[in-house]
């Protein structure tokens, strides 16, 4: 029983650990900004689930202990990795537009406008009354 | 009721995360998760100004089953791609997602499951709200993809915040 326990803890953190070095592998080596943002929000979302569920298993199967912070990890995660990954972008799209550019541009080039009369939030004020302004009403 | 709990879910999800946090249950904990499910919802209630209505229905259940499961092919499929497609193969693109949902909470959840999910980040909205910046790292046909996640995720998202 023990030894099957550290049999998956192993195989959990070895698949955790894999998928955090793809990440952070194609961080380097995706050609530009908006291809690195992949990386860090995808695989490494999974590397780390992996790890905690990894955790779960090690103290529930070693210590016998319920522990439900992994649980709470992998929430937070979850809602700040595509925030911060938003950040990133929005200041992509703000340095393509100013030519402030010092990393290469994306091979997708600059972004189509949305419709004829507006534009990005990143450009121009979200309009008040409309879903994109959290001013309220 | 109303009164004491003007949002019954975030006091409902203050007291679980907060006895999660605690990692036990103990009449401590209960009284001290259910002082911050009364006292929080009332000093954050100028963030809230006009909340969506969530339906705790099977949408919600099956939403997060498949973006959980979408996840993990996410991660398989961009884990592909960063070791086996030379940069040269990358077809990154832009898309421009038309949106129907109308509240800000239910866009936010659109674009953070876009950005969890396979090959896409979600970049940016328009001024108007209604439309979507999201790149993504390898589409072969930008329109399918477009369906794709109006039909997996939007549609879906409807049926809750409705």
């Amino acid at each position: 029983m023990s030894s099957a326990i550290d049999l998956a803890v192993a195989a959990l953190v070895l698949l955790g650990a894999a998928f955090v070095l793809i990440g952070s592998w194609g961080l380097v080596r995706l050609p530009s900004t908006m291809e690195r943002l992949h990386g860090p929000t995808k695989a490494t979302t999974l590397g780390l689930g992996a790890l905690l569920v990894g955790s779960v298993v090690f103290f529930q199967g070693k210590l016998g202990v319920w522990t439900a912070h992994e649980l709470l990890i992998s929430v937070f995660l979850f809602i700040t990795a595509p925030i911060s990954a938003n950040m990133i972008a929005k200041v992509h799209l703000h340095r393509m537009r100013t030519g402030a550019l010092v990393e290469p541009e994306s091979i997708a080039g600059e972004p189509p406008a949305p419709a004829p009369d507006v534009d990005w939030a990143t450009f121009q004020a979200p309009r008040d009354g409309s879903s994109a302004s959290t001013a309220g009403s | 009721m109303r009164a004491l709990l003007p949002h019954p879910a975030l006091s409902a999800l203050l007291f679980l995360v907060w006895l999660l946090m605690a990692n036990s249950v103990t009449p401590g904990g209960i009284v001290l998760g259910a002082v911050f499910a009364i006292v929080l919802p009332r000093f954050t209630r100028p963030f809230w100004p006009d909340r969506p209505r969530v339906r705790f229905n099977r949408a919600l259940l099956g939403y997060a089953l498949v973006v959980l499961y979408d996840i993990v092919v996410a991660n398989f499929d961009v884990a592909r791609l960063i070791l086996f497609r030379r940069n040269r193969d990358l077809r990154a693109r832009w898309l421009v997602v038309p949106i129907a949902l109308d509240t800000p909470e239910a866009i936010t959840v659109l674009a953070a499951t876009i950005s969890l999910t396979p090959g896409t980040v979600s970049s940016d909205v328009s001024a108007d709200g209604r439309f979507l910046l999201v790149h993504a790292l390898d589409v072969a046909d930008p329109a399918a993809e477009i369906a794709r996640i109006k039909a997996r995720y939007e549609a879906r998202l409807l049926r809750i915040f409705a």
